[in-house]
């Protein structure tokens, strides 16, 4: 499918920072810089900073009305400046991609999508939204970072001290043409920034020179489990439903028809058979990992992890599974499945970690 | 990288201490700084027998769980219950504190496989 890997327009600070490069959604990005624990800290406790160039800008103009119809929040209760956690769906429900939308004006969009669905995601727009919609792939064009922590607004007022931080889940247009969206994937305060592809380095070194620490993508993952928040292609799938990985909040089924409505609405009434479950070790043990089967207090294997990580903030094993609804009661005991070793685990409430914030 | 030249070597990046026929066994500074933060070391039951090659114990970091392989043929004579309490030692000190297991060594001549220091360097260069 992806032959040739893509390069981040960051790519050359990454080699000047030593960091170490892996594939990732067709992408060569930097995994960890120093240490994957010393960076998750830095973003807990202070500022760290993601290139997160890999993932995908799509640029929408038209009524409100009709993009909505691809969408599973309500984007029609956001004001100008405003953005809202969506997902996407095909018409069985199963998710083809969890995004971020921001209304930039009363007919203007931004959506930010992940790295390995922006082709398919721009496929199945463009064969879905109505014709008078225009739908522009800006992905290739804009270099993108993610500032993250409780001193990422100290950070921000830094390098743009004459701009305003915009409110929890808004979006700036600043007076240099970069985008500035407050929002994140690790829990922590903090904002994701997009300049064009040549403006990339001078920009990520503004904010490692006012105090942020560079972070991969190793980081990335333990700080997002720790929140429980899913990673496309890990937790969510076109065959698992946002009702079934707990994204429920994000679905208003009362907005009028979207894709995916009807097949939402039956299984909420229904309820789910199968519902994406937050695991924790009770004990010590060998970190869990995705594919890791988990096992009933019974002895039978009931589902397999979608993600797992030994949590650097609570430094125990923490993981998601889809499991059947009667196994995925708080508190109820588990096992995970560790090379033929049964580690006791219980379900929990998510968030696995609560910031300090 | 710092590779003591009292020790021998296994491609797989291993180290062997050799007292008697007493092997002690770790994995080299290159190793601990390729794998990073060792957050859980498995550790292998004391009195099994293992070839040279077999998998023998499991260092994983936050990323990735690693097998460490029998660098010669023996019987598993001791482990470290130290780096099981603190998987770290293995990043801060790999051929001290940071051991993993000591096996009884079966064939004298399994040795003449390792590497020495300079051979494994070059190989790790």
């Amino acid at each position: 499918m992806i032959s040739e890997l893509k390069h981040s327009p960051l790519e050359a600070a990454h080699v000047a920072l030593n960091a170490r490069l892996v594939p990732f959604a067709g992408w060569n990005m930097p995994v960890q810089y120093s240490s994957i624990i010393t960076e998750h800290t830095a973003v807990r406790t202070a500022c760290g900073i993601f290139d997160i160039s890999h993932m995908g800008q799509f640029f929408v103009s038209g009524p409100v009305t009709l993009l909505n119809r691809l969408l599973t929040n309500d984007l029609a209760k956001l004001g100008p400046g405003q953005g809202q956690y969506t997902l996407m769906l095909n018409e069985n429900g199963g998710v083809i991609d969890d995004l971020i939308a921001y209304r930039t004006g009363e007919n203007s969009f931004f959506l930010v999508v992940n790295a390995s669905m922006i082709e398919a995601d721009y496929a199945w727009m463009t064969e879905h939204l109505d014709p008078q919609v225009k739908l522009v792939n800006q992905s290739d064009q804009w270099a993108g970072m993610a500032i993250q922590g409780p001193l990422a607004a100290a950070v921000f007022a830094k390098v743009f001290p004459s701009e305003t931080l915009p409110p929890r889940n808004g979006i700036l247009f600043t007076h240099d043409g970069t985008i500035v969206c407050r929002t994140g994937y690790t829990g922590e305060d903090g904002f994701e920034f997009f300049c064009l592809n040549h403006e990339g380095i001078a920009c990520w070194e503004k904010f490692l020179a006012a105090g942020a620490a560079p972070c991969g993508l190793g980081a990335r993952d333990s700080l997002r489990l720790e929140m429980g928040y899913p990673l496309n292609g890990n937790d969510l799938s076109p065959t698992r439903t946002p009702i079934e990985a707990g994204l429920g909040f994000f679905c208003d089924l009362t907005k009028g028809e979207f894709i995916g409505r009807e097949a939402l609405a039956r299984q909420k009434e229904e309820g789910p058979a199968m519902k994406l479950t937050a695991i924790r070790y009770l004990e010590k043990g060998a970190p869990p990992r995705a594919h890791y089967p988990v096992v009933s207090a019974t002895g039978e294997v009931i589902g397999e992890l979608a993600s797992g990580v030994l949590s650097p903030s609570l430094m125990t094993g923490i993981g998601m599974a889809y499991l059947p609804a009667e196994f995925s009661k708080i508190g109820t005991n588990l096992n995970i499945e560790v090379r033929g070793k049964l580690c006791p685990a219980e379900v929990v409430k998510k968030p696995f970690y609560k910031p300090s914030h | 990288m710092n590779t003591p030249t009292d020790l021998l070597y296994a491609s797989s990046h291993e180290w062997v201490r050799l007292v008697g026929d007493i092997a002690t066994v770790g994995i080299s500074d290159h190793a601990q700084a390729e794998l990073t933060d060792v957050v859980f070391v498995e550790l292998p039951t004391v009195g099994r027998a293992v070839d040279a090659g077999d998998p023998t114990a499991v260092v994983e970091s936050v990323k990735a769980a690693s097998d460490i392989y029998a660098p010669v043929s023996g019987e598993i004579v001791e482990v470290n219950p130290d780096v099981e309490n603190d998987p770290s030692l293995v990043n801060t000190d790999p051929y001290g504190r940071g051991w993993i297991f000591k096996l009884k060594v079966k064939n004298a001549a399994d040795v003449s496989s390792l590497h020495d220091a300079a051979a494994y360097e070059a190989l790790i260069s």
